[in-house]
């Protein structure tokens, strides 16, 4: 492909870094990005990606916009309230660039449908708000080795790594299996400031594009590392970030040596059933 | 003893407790809701009652986030 005039313009502030250039800006757009959830994190992903050019943005989710998402979900607004969540992030992304094309997947992506629809993405972001979902997503991408960035926000908190399945840890390598009901609140029941969201999002943003435009073994190019075999973890009230290192972890109960998980399954959590937080 | 919770040097006593008394001292009230990295390796749950924690040793708690969308 080449660019037009009309990109050449548009993207010429990446175009400009030497780390992306012309041949970069291209692979952006001919890159194909699939995002989970289109809500406090997904929102800040679709409007980066889609502005940078990203090719193809998959979005799913099942919900349908209310107000209370508002305070943080920056790619649905006011007269959105009602709407399906893709169909609203799908509008907002062919106003901000008309070069992406978007996908939409108005369903929760579950066992049964999770391999069909990662497909032939080239990478997956991690934007749900439950842990079936984080592990049903960790444990997909393994078995079909996509490449994902996972992301975590509760109150004034987020967390978020980058996976390169069989490369670099997993998110099971770290947590090992979903916390039991109701030990650990999600935002819907404990909160959220909403630019913690953006904060996270624009980092997973930052990790697709730095993966699109590649990176070597070790997980560098361009002087760029991926957030692999680290946790990055950040608080917003002290606005202090700090990073956890790690690697594989060979008990990993579906990227070690001896995975015990072989097959897809939906864990049985409802996410919103714990009892307030004090 | 020093020790080194989550990047930062504290002086926990007594000396020599096991993680599960530590989580405890740290106030976390549920094992179930971190994951324990010690010195770079991650503990195995049941594991965290009998392994007692020495000077000088390097620990983290990390915690389950599960937002992001709704
Ligand atoms: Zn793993």
């Amino acid at each position: 492909m080449e660019l037009t005039q009309e990109q050449i313009v548009r993207y010429s502030r990446h175009i400009m870094l030497k780390e992306v250039g012309g041949e970069g800006q291209k692979k952006i757009l001919q890159s194909k990005v699939l995002i989970i959830g289109a809500g406090g994190l997904g929102a800040p992903v679709a409007l980066y990606l889609a502005a940078a050019g990203v090719g193809t943005l998959g979005i799913v989710d099942a919900d349908v916009v209310d107000l209370t998402n508002l305070q943080r979900q920056v790619i649905h607004a006011t007269p959105d309230v009602g709407k399906p969540k893709v169909q609203s992030a799908q509008e907002t992304i062919n106003q901000i660039n008309p070069d992406v094309k978007v996908i939409t997947y108005q369903t929760l992506f579950k066992a049964e449908n999770a391999l069909a629809i990662l497909g032939d993405y080239d990478f997956v972001v991690d934007g749900t708000d439950n842990f079936p979902a984080k592990f049903l997503i960790n444990d997909a991408c393994v078995m079909a080795n996509k490449p994902f960035s996972h992301g975590g926000i509760l109150r004034f908190d987020g967390q978020t790594m980058t996976v390169l399945p069989g490369k670099s840890a997993c998110y099971r390598c770290v947590f090992n299996e979903m916390p039991p009901a109701g030990v650990v609140p999600t935002c819907s029941q404990a909160g959220v400031l909403g630019a913690v969201a953006g904060i996270l999002g624009t980092i997973q943003a930052a990790e697709t594009l730095k993966y699109i435009l590649g990176y070597d073994d070790a997980g560098n190019r361009h002087a760029c590392s991926l957030l692999t075999d680290r946790l990055l973890i950040m608080n917003a009230k002290s606005m202090q970030f700090r990073e956890v290192r790690f690697k594989k972890n060979p008990d990993c109960p579906v990227c070690g040596a001896h995975p015990s998980i072989n097959r897809l399954a939906d864990y049985e959590q409802k996410a919103c059933e714990l009892k307030r937080e004090a | 003893m020093k020790l080194i919770i989550n990047g930062k040097e504290e002086d926990i006593q007594p000396d020599n407790v096991s993680v599960t008394e530590l989580l405890k001292i740290k106030s976390v009230e549920q094992p179930d809701m971190v994951s324990v990295e010690l010195n770079g390796e991650f503990l195995k749950r049941p594991d965290f009652g009998t392994t007692q924690l020495k000077s000088g040793d390097r620990i983290e708690f990390l915690y389950f986030m599960g937002g992001g969308s709704r």
